[in-house]
């Protein structure tokens, strides 16, 4: 074996470069050292390969071992993923833990999904069955809220020769045997870097629910779509994730802390066995999935972690659940590109980034979608990624190319989040091309003037946006009282509805009829005050009534489970303005 | 027996080229004699029988013939114990105060090792530092990484030496001492740094790491390093809290870009390596408490924004990473308030979880919100006022007015020697949101309104 293992001839932080690679293959998982680090090889010219390694190289050596692991980089997908916390090539954090302690050491070597742990499997085939790629042998309850399904790996087919009794088995216990030859485990393996197969994509039909008021109803997600997250640093780009991971009606959540802060990690880790699901009333941790590779954190691990976190998700879609997956963040892996690009010493495109980011970034994005699986069930993977640009500064590449891939922008904005409107979400910069799309849903779920509602508010806004440049000019008292008018109901908009605080109980999550009873509230006062403002009510006396300023707390005063609140605050609406009128009408 | 080298290929800048080695690994130690002086470097490069070694100190005098090079086959360690304390190094950790040598079996690898996020503890507890507006607006939370946002001229080193002064009074529990890395930064700043310590009796509790603007700067690229690992033997072997306050980050990442630009590595923005962002987040990464450890570390990193541009990569980058900012204006400054923090581009990311009932006290999150908008509101008729004139403003916008004058002469402003605890800050925060009319208060539960509103 000695003669096939290729030598170091280079090294340059995470790039290590070795001869005698001819026996090599592109993209396999090699070990390299006396501490077996874990690489990829990403280029071989003649007998020299380039390998990226995930894990820091300090102390290899020239002429160090580089041994080839004859597989492509994979995961190992069974049982015991859901609730747990991955480092970016899918080794368990808390085995890292084990192994090295507080701090993560190099050479720690492969590790997975724990094989040994025992689950009760129920077995739903019996001998004579003819089972193909996609089909379901068997069940195990991984969480209270999540049934894994075992499901047959692509491209294997054949009758069931023998298959064992239900009952606890470990991952490495052949369950079923095919005439094939094939023999099913618990558990398969699957490059990450290959979209896993399905039987055909379907076109977008529902929304992601995420209680997120400014989303829901005015830039929707949906799912099987992407929906790209930008913003300058404080801007509340994670904020808006957790939110989301929290919140959002998917049955999975893959949260990839993808080269951000180790105590954001931490946070999610102690918050999210304490958070209760709204739908099924057990914690969040049931349904989540972590992948961890904080910035100090080998770079090379950053860039797979993305891929890891990906074909995870799309193996779960595989057996009929809706993921929505959440990168946080998508420009420190284009980062970790460039970084691997730059010790390559390739020729660099825009920024110094490599001129194949686009193309990443659409093989990325293009693995979302909503599916018919192998085992024609619909499913799907959303992907929520968010950006960092440098400086806060848009037109920056990593921003520019992931607008061209994603259909829902919801861009963030730094004087917002100053004056600490949360989500910081911008509406007029941001779109969703998902509307016309969801129409039908809306109208068949919520209610048939949502859609109409959501423009006529959007315009409100856009008209604000023009008044206040001429505000800005000559104040607001010159305007008349019509216009005067739009800007307080933008106002009202804008703090009694955009702005939705995370920490308040009903708040942190409003159902979307509550979203659509709050925008009728505020379509008819706006609609009722106009014609006030048109018999001569002097809009001071309308901006400073109590009702105002019971809209703008009805947020908070009206609970999620409303009963009659919203009629009677509708009743009070429209006899306060009646009396008013009259009262004008008279004078 | 290490093998020594009696000649080098090629000298270029901080960078050496050793032809013919064996057996070095990359990342190791060498050490280079030079005329009777020994200096040391870094292996960044090996290709083939070739080494790149990136020498600490200044390679004028350097020839390539006349000299030795041993390769020490480990990284660079210092040694560690108690006896730190009160004691002053050189930027790779060679004591420079006279004091002798560190006697300890204890030696670390400066470089670090990335914390597992399943050991971290989430920190949760408030650190009081006795200035209304970092306790009310940006809370710093003991183990956050919590930057200062600078320029040339601006008292980020008096904030910095009152925050330690103020922060020592307010630690109950456990032992507190401060890690002091200076890098690249003036004699006299270093003197005030040691002027203020002295004063504030802390001194037998700083351990210093001095790299100064003339020290060489390659050296300059361990000296954060030297010093963190001193503040994660002393918070997590010793259970301390540890302040680390790192000076002059900007002359960090200038020395960064020298080197790269030494070694030909492509370019990232303005010049500045690919790798600044992964490189800065080994440095504040280094923040945090760990399970098994009652220790933490919190750090306060110093950076001039050069021409006070925050977009600069290097308070850009630094800001995805650290968990919030403390951003100092001149225009303030220029107005005669101390400290000249601007408070809306300010933020402390963990002050949600670290403050309010339980923490400091019901009303903070309240208020503090409130404050950030009706600031924000403040600049809005700021720049109206400026168009249409003072008195053409609305009754409700002169309110304003009067609100922003008391904000930032009444309680951002403070002395350099006064401690004001958390509800002294609160309290004039309540004198200043009552000039406002109740129902402009839209941030604030009715319930704090009716216990502290004051109209």
């Amino acid at each position: 074996m000695e003669g096939s293992a290729g030598r170091v001839v280079y090294v340059n932080g995470p790039v290590v470069k070795a001869r005698n690679m001819k026996n090599f293959k592109m993209r396999e998982m090699v070990t390299v050292g006396e501490k077996k680090l874990i690489g990829e090889v990403i280029s071989i010219d003649g007998e020299l390969g380039t390998i990226q390694v995930y894990e820091e190289t300090t102390g290899i050596k020239i002429d160090d071992e580089v041994v080839s692991t004859q597989k492509p980089l994979s995961v190992t997908l069974g049982p015991g993923i859901v609730g747990n916390i991955f480092d970016g090539i899918q080794r368990p954090l808390n085995i890292i833990f084990d192994k090295s302690g507080n701090f993560i050491k190099e050479g720690i070597g492969l590790a997975t999904i724990d094989k040994k742990k025992k689950w009760y499997v129920e077995l739903k085939v019996k001998v004579g069955d003819e089972l193909k790629e996609g089909d379901i042998f068997g069940t195990v309850d991984e969480t209270p809220l999540i049934k894994h399904y075992l499901m047959v790996p692509p491209n294997i087919k054949g009758k069931v020769e023998e298959v064992r009794q239900n009952g606890e088995y470990d991952l490495e216990t052949i369950l079923v045997k095919l005439d094939s030859g094939a023999e099913l485990k618990m558990y398969q393996e699957w490059p990450v870097r290959i979209p896993r197969p399905v039987k055909e994509r379907l076109p977008i039909q529902k929304p992601l629910i995420t209680g997120q008021r400014v989303i829901d109803t005015f830039f929707p997600i949906a799912k099987g779509g992407t929906a790209a997250i930008p913003g300058g640093f404080g801007t509340g780009k994670t904020m808006t994730q957790h939110q989301l991971a929290k919140w959002s009606d998917a049955d999975i959540i893959v949260y990839i802390g993808c080269g951000e802060r180790g105590n954001e990690m931490t946070e999610v880790l102690e918050d999210f066995p304490k958070l209760i699901d709204p739908t099924s009333n057990l914690p969040l941790m049931n349904r989540t999935i972590l992948i961890a590779n904080t910035s100090n954190m080998p770079v090379a691990a950053r860039e797979a972690s993305i891929y890891t976190g990906i074909t995870i998700a799309e193996y779960f879609r595989d057996m009929g659940y809706n993921v929505a997956v959440m990168a946080d963040s998508t420009s420190r892996w284009a980062e970790a590109l460039r970084e691997i690009s730059g010790r390559l010493e390739e020729m660099p495109a825009e920024e110094g980034y490599p001129a194949y980011l686009p193309s990443r970034l659409a093989e990325f994005y293009e693995r979302a979608g909503y599916v018919k699986t192998l085992n024609n069930k619909e499913a799907s993977v959303t992907i929520i990624g968010a950006v960092s640009p440098a400086g806060g500064d848009f037109s920056e590449p990593v921003t520019q190319n992931t607008k061209r891939f994603v259909s829902a922008f919801l861009g963030l904005d730094r004087k917002l989040a100053y004056s600490r409107h949360y989500p910081a979400i911008n509406w007029l910069s941001s779109y969703s091309g998902y509307i016309t799309q969801l129409e039908d849903w809306y109208k068949q779920n919520v209610a048939e003037d949502m859609i109409f509602l959501r423009g006529e508010m959007i315009k409100v806004l856009q008209e604000e946006s023009k008044l206040l440049e001429t505000v800005k000019l000559v104040g607001e008292d010159v305007l008349p009282d019509q216009q005067r008018l739009i800007l307080e109901i933008a106002r009202l908009l804008k703090v009694g509805y955009l702005q939705q605080n995370a920490y308040h109980k009903d708040d942190t999550f409003v159902p979307l009829v509550k979203q659509y009873m709050m925008l009728k509230v505020i379509d008819n006062f706006y609609k009722l005050a106009k014609e006030a403002v048109k018999v001569g009510v002097p809009i001071s006396v309308i901006k400073t009534s109590e009702l105002f300023y019971r809209i703008i707390k009805m947020k908070y005063e009206i609970p999620n489970d409303y009963g009659d609140k919203f009629d009677l605050l509708m009743e009070d609406i429209n006899e306060y303005f009646s009396n008013l009128i009259r009262e004008y009408e008279g004078d | 027996m290490h093998k020594e080298y009696l000649s080098l290929k090629k000298i270029e800048g901080p960078l050496i080229v050793i032809e013919g080695v064996e057996g070095v690994s990359y990342n190791e130690m060498v050490e280079i004699k030079v005329q009777g002086e020994t200096k040391h470097g870094k292996v960044v490069q090996l290709n083939n029988d070739l080494a790149i070694v990136q020498v600490f100190e200044n390679t004028s005098g350097m020839s390539v013939n006349n000299i030795s090079v041993k390769f020490t086959g480990k990284p660079l360690e210092i040694k560690l114990s108690r006896e730190i304390l009160g004691r002053m190094f050189n930027g790779i950790g060679q004591p420079i105060d006279g004091g002798g040598p560190v006697f300890s079996g204890i030696k670390f690898d400066v470089n670090g090792s990335p914390i597992n996020p399943v050991a971290r503890r989430y920190p949760r507890n408030y650190i009081q530092t006795g200035i209304s507006a970092i306790d009310t607006l940006t809370t710093l939370i003991r183990g956050q990484k919590l930057p200062i946002f600078s320029g040339n001229g601006l008292p980020h080193n008096q904030i910095a030496a009152q925050i330690v002064k103020q922060a020592k009074v307010a630690e109950g529990e456990g032992e507190f001492a401060v890690v002091f890395a200076a890098m690249g930064i003036k004699h006299d700043d270093a003197h005030y740094f040691i002027k203020t310590f002295q004063e504030a009796g802390v001194l037998d509790k700083v351990v210093m790491f001095m790299n100064l603007a003339d020290d060489p700067v390659v050296e300059r690229i361990v000296t954060p390093r030297c010093a963190l690992t001193a503040a994660e033997y002393l918070a997590f072997y010793e259970n301390m809290h540890i302040l680390v306050i790192m000076t002059d980050i900007t002359s960090y990442c200038e020395a960064l870009r020298e080197i790269s630009a030494a070694r030909e590595e492509v370019p990232g923005r303005k010049g500045y390596p690919g790798y600044l962002y992964s490189d800065l987040a080994s440095l504040y990464e280094r923040a945090g408490m760990v399970e098994g450890s009652k220790g933490s570390i919190t750090q306060i990193p110093i950076l001039t924004m050069p021409n006070d541009d925050i977009t600069h990569p290097i308070p850009d980058l630094t800001g995805y990473i650290t968990e919030g900012q403390i951003v100092l204006s001149r225009e303030i400054y220029q107005r005669n308030i101390y400290p000249p923090i601007n408070i809306l581009p300010s933020l402390s990311r963990l002050m949600k979880d670290g403050i309010g009932e339980g923490y400091t006290r019901e009303d903070h999150p309240d208020v503090a919100n409130q404050l950030f908008s009706s600031y924000s509101r403040v600049q809005e008729v700021k720049a109206l006022s400026q168009v249409i004139g003072e008195d053409e403003l609305s009754e409700i916008d002169k309110k304003y007015l009067e609100f922003g004058e008391a904000f930032e002469y009444r309680f951002l402003r403070q002395e350099f020697n006064e401690n004001r605890d958390i509800d002294r800050s609160l309290e004039i925060a309540w004198e200043i949101l009552s000039i406002l009319p109740k129902n402009e208060l839209d941030r604030i539960n009715p319930k704090f309104l009716d216990a502290y509103y004051r109209g």
